[in-house]
Order: C-alpha cells, then structure tokens, then sequence
C-alpha cells in the first residue's frame, strides 16, 4: 500500500532528524513516497533522496509553499492524497499545524502523535499528557497522522531515489507570512539532541539561566526548560519541553530546579537516564529520576560543570 | 464582531489519571472537571476584545454531556454573553471526536456567523490539538494555531505563533479560526456577582441532529493501557557520586 510521508522542510533544507523519524514509521505502513514542498525545496528533496527506505521524492517549490503556510500545504497535499492509503509527517509544530486541515477536508480523523504502529489500521498514541496509552482502530478510508518522533529511531540512509518535480495547488490566499523570529543558537536541536539539560522556577532568573547552560554547553547539550521558567521569562518558549511543548527523549536528561509535574513529565520521561538536581527531597520529579540529588542548584551546578569532563 | 469560543469539559488539570483495570478507557466517574485550560485563554481573550470595543459578543459552545452546562457556565461567569450546550452524548467516557466536533461548530457558525473564532490549541484530555484547524477546513476559513498575541485589524488578524524554531508572525483574513497557546494572556477568576449574574444568561441547549451531524467515532479505541512505568532510581549524596555513576554507565 502507498504511503505519503511529509518531510519537515524549513527554509528550503530537510529537518533529516525529524523526517527519518517519521520514516521508520511510514516503511511499516508501505513503500514510501516522500514530499518535499516549500519556496524552495529541491535541496531537501535531494537530501530525502539518499534515506533509506524511500521509493520516490516529490518535490513542490512555490513562493506560497514558503513557511508552511497550513491553506495552501494542505491544498496540496489533498490535491495528491488520492493515490496513498496513508498520509504522515513528524509530529513538529508544522505538521500539527497542517495535517489535521488535511484530515478535514478529505473527511477522515487525525491521528495525533502516534508513537506504535500496530497494523496499517491500528496505532498507538498517548493521551493525557501520556499518563495513559490509547491503542486505536481506524475506520477511514485514508489515514492521516503525525508520528511522535521520539518513539522511533532514524532510518538510514545511502539510498538514491528518484525525484520528480511537482506543480503546487492553487493558493487560497487566506494568510500570509510576515516574520519569523528564530534564536541562533550553536547548540544543538532539542528534540535530536543526546544530552538535555532543562532549567525550572527554580533557577530564578533569566541571568541565573547561564548556569544551566554551562552545564549543557560542557556537555554538548540543548537547553530545555519548563514552562515556568518560560512564562516567567527565564527562558524562550521554544525550549519548553512537556504536553505543550517538545517532547524528547535523549540518552541523558538534567532535570534542574524542576518539580516535576505531569505536565514536564509528558515530555521527558522517555529519556534513557534521567538526573534530578532539586532542593526538596520530596519533589516528584525524584520518582522518575534514575539519579537524583537533594541540594542548591546554585552550588551543585556549578561544582558538576566543574567536575565532568 | 461577534466571538465564538468553543470550550472543552476536561478532567481537571490536577487530578492525577487513573486507567481501569480491564483496559476499557481512564476513570472519569467522580473526578473533578474543568474547563480546558487552553480555552479558559481563549475565553480571557475574547473578553479583552470586548473590552477593547473590538467584539460586541461572545459565545460560548461546548459539546458533550449535559453536565458541560457548568463549564459553560464558568465562561458565562467570566464574561461570555450567552451559550450553546450541544448535547452529543450521555456517557462521561464517550469523548466526541474533533472532526464531529468541528462539523457540529461549523453548523453553529453557519447559524451564528460570527467574525472570529477563539478555540484552545489542544484539549488536555485527548491531545489531539485538531479541531481549530478542521474547522478551519471545513469553513474554508483562514487558521492561525498556537497564537501567542492576536491583534484584529479590520478585514485581517496579525497572530504570532509559538512554533518549533521560535516565534512566527502571520497575516490571516477575517473571518478566522485562531487557537491559542499558553502564553497569550493569564486568565481572570470569576467575581461571585458574575457568577450570580452567568445563572441569568441564556443557554441554549442543541443535538447534534440540529446540525445533521453524526457523531459516531471514526477511530475504535481497542484499548487503554498505563504507560510503562520507569523503575525507582537512586538518589546520590553528592556530585562526586552522581558524576562517578553517569560515568560508570556510559551517559558522560
Ligand atoms: C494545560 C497545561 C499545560 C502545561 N504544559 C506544560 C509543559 O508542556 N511543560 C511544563 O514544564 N509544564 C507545563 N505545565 C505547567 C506544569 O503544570 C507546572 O506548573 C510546571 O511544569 C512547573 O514548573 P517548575 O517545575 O519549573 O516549577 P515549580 O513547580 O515551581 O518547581 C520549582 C522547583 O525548583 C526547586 N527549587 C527552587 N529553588 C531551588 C534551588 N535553589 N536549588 C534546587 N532546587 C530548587 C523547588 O524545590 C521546586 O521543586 C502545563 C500546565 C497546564 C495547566
Ligand atoms: N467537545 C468540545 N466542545 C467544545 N469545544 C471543543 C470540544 N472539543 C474540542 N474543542 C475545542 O477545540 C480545542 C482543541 O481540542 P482538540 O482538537 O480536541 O485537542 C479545544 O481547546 C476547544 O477549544
């Protein structure tokens, strides 16, 4: 059966992490054709190319396809859905942003952050901020998902797969792009990084946020916060990780001056080994930590920074 | 301009989940409901557009069981003028799926015409973060998800969005679907007056026949299991230790 899976373009290069993620779980479903759409997009669709795994690219450029404006992606992507019983992406903001508009108008439901394939009718997915996994049966004629990208590994690549080039749909001019504001940063990504190292209330301010960064910078790490830092401006809101934010699952995860509620939970708990750094012995995010240690952040941090490496 | 919030009866944020024994779904009978925290935001902002001359009124719809009158009545409280109650189902546990949802939104859109739509970017119990953007679909409307400042400027909305990358400003057409996240404003508790006062305001009680929308699900929940729970750790005295047992197994 034919699957359609939507690779993660962003300014014209292939978010390769995110995409082959989500292709470990399109190659259970079927041969897989790969869709690479943006303002400019035959880069990606020659980096898409090379995994492993793809029967054939297709490639959409087209000024309005630019930013991944959710009418017209999904004016094109329904204009091909009749050839696929299966219709991904990885589950990152633009897909979510996208996909369920592609569900409605081919009337069929979404399947939100699916993290099990079962059979081409049946998934997994979790709900209440993962406190309970749902394993559902889909009746609909065409499935349309998002795939939660840290439950799968990446496939490979070394593949060279044929690319055709394709026209994109009409626009329906119903919303424009005015701006991005993106924080450079040499880090790397938080939901592909290794080693996370995550920021709470605790930490107190935006100043005191550096020493959660030296750590993560002398570990190779992405920063990550909760939400409570983020709403109290300690830290962006495009490092909150949790139900509402990034979900990720590293080999190694910091948890520092972080209670631990559900909410954080949801998005970290997937991780290999879990440290805990907080001053109250009795916070709950000791019950899911693998190592956790009762003291100040402020005198722990800095004499871990200090001491690994 | 007139506003409509769709707002979701969720168990309460709080409460820890149980899932029953035999798989068939999480318990729901006896624990505390609320009204989803997004759409409390979305409440809070339909009421700053009020206030700000920008909205003359504000309607609030909820769909599913009967007692999501008081989570209507809470956005009464707060300051929406009137509300819809489609009444979709009579069991606690059946939860109606966001495209039903959105089809049964959309007849009340049909009816109500209203300029704006102010929507919650996920409901807490499903997870989904679907139905603003299906009801986008289905009206063939323009969407802005994830809002985190809306500014309605005559025929246009200016939204930025809190995306994977940072922040997004988008430029959509009126009339709009928006939902929001949250970071958008701080909600406001209900006065005990406004309380009072939401008892008096109407409350519309509808099916979904109203709408001739069927709300059979498209996905059959075969079951419901408890995440794999992660084993107890051990808590370290000190850095040397911590250090010393991330070395010992490879995670430094
Ligand atoms: C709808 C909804 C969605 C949400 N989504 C998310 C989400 O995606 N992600 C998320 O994180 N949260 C989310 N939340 C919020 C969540 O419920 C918690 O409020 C939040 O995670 C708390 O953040 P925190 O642990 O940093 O703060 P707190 O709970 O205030 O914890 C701070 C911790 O720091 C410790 N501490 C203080 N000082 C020190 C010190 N000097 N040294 C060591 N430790 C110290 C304290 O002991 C405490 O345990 C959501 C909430 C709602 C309602
Ligand atoms: N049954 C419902 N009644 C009213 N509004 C709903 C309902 N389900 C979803 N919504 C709205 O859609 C938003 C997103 O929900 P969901 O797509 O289920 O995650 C919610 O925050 C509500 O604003």
């Amino acid at each position: 059966m034919a699957v359609l899976l939507i690779g993660e373009v962003t300014n014209g290069e292939l978010n390769v992490d995110a995409t082959s993620k989500a292709l470990t779980a399109a190659t259970q479903l079927g041969e897989v054709t790969l869709l690479c759409a943006g303002a400019s997009a035959a880069a990606a669709g020659e980096t898409a190319a090379t995994l492993a795994g793809v029967a054939k690219v297709l490639v959409a450029e087209d000024p309005s396809l630019g930013h991944r404006l959710a009418e017209p992606t999904a004016a094109l992507v329904v204009g091909l859905a009749g050839d696929y019983k299966h219709i991904l992406a990885p589950s990152t903001t633009d897909a979510k942003n996208v996909m369920p508009r592609i569900a409605a108008l081919l009337d069929v439901m979404i399947l939100s952050d699916v993290t099990a394939v079962v059979d081409a009718d049946t998934f997994e997915r979790p709900i209440y901020a993962g406190n309970a996994i749902q394993t559902v049966k889909s009746s609909d004629a065409t499935k349309v998902m998002t795939i939660r990208t840290s439950t799968f590994d990446a496939a490979g690549d070394g593949n060279s797969a044929p690319i055709e080039t394709i026209a994109a749909a009409e626009n329906p001019g119903l919303s424009e792009w005015v701006e991005d504001k993106v924080a450079e940063s040499d880090r790397p990504e938080l939901t592909s990084a290794g080693v996370v190292v995550s920021g709470g209330r605790g930490v107190g301010s935006e100043e005191d946020f550096k020493i959660i960064e030296g750590l993560a910078d002398k570990l190779g790490a992405a920063v990550g916060a909760s939400r409570a830092a983020v709403d109290s401006g300690y830290a962006p809101n495009d490092w909150q990780v949790g139900q509402t934010g990034k979900v990720v699952a590293p080999d190694l995860y910091i948890a520092v001056g972080i209670s631990g509620a559900i909410q954080h939970l949801a998005g970290m708990k997937d991780s290999k080994v879990i440290v805990a750094i907080n001053k109250d012995e009795e916070a709950p995010i000791f019950q899911v930590a693998d190592y956790g240690l009762v003291g100040d952040l402020f005198t722990v941090v800095p004499e871990l920074t200090e001491k690994l490496g | 301009m007139k506003v409509l919030v769709p707002v979701k009866r969720v168990i309460d944020y709080n409460v820890k989940v149980r899932v029953k024994a035999d798989g068939s779904g999480v318990d729901l009978a006896n624990v505390k409901m609320s009204m989803n925290p997004f759409d409390e935001i979305a409440v809070e902002e339909a009421i700053r557009l009020k206030e700000k001359g920008a909205a003359e009124e504000i309607v609030a719809v909820s769909i599913g069981v009967k007692q999501a009158q008081e989570t209507l009545r809470t956005a009464l409280a707060m300051g929406a003028d009137r509300a819809i109650l489609v009444v979709a189902t009579d069991d606690v546990h059946q939860d109606i799926e966001p495209l039903a949802v959105a089809k049964i939104l959309k007849g009340v859109i049909d009816e109500e015409q209203p300029g704006l739509v102010l929507a919650g970017k996920q409901a807490i119990d499903n997870d989904m973060n679907a139905t603003g953007q299906m009801l986008s679909a289905l009206l063939g409307w323009s969407q802005a998800t994830f809002a985190s400042e809306v500014n309605v400027e005559g025929d246009h909305a200016v939204v930025t969005r809190e995306v994977d990358g940072g922040l997004q400003t988008i430029k959509v057409k009126m009339p709009t679907i928006v939902t929001v996240d949250l970071r958008l404003n701080e909600p406001r508790y209900a006065s005990l007056p406004n309380i009072m006062k939401a008892k008096k305001k109407p409350l519309d009680e509808k099916t979904p026949a109203d709408y001739g929308v069927d709300v059979a699900p498209r996905l059959e929940i075969v079951k419901t299991s408890e995440p794999e729970a992660r084993k107890a750790g051990e808590m370290v005295p000190d850095v040397d230790t911590l250090v010393a047992k991330l070395k010992e197994v490879g995670a430094v």
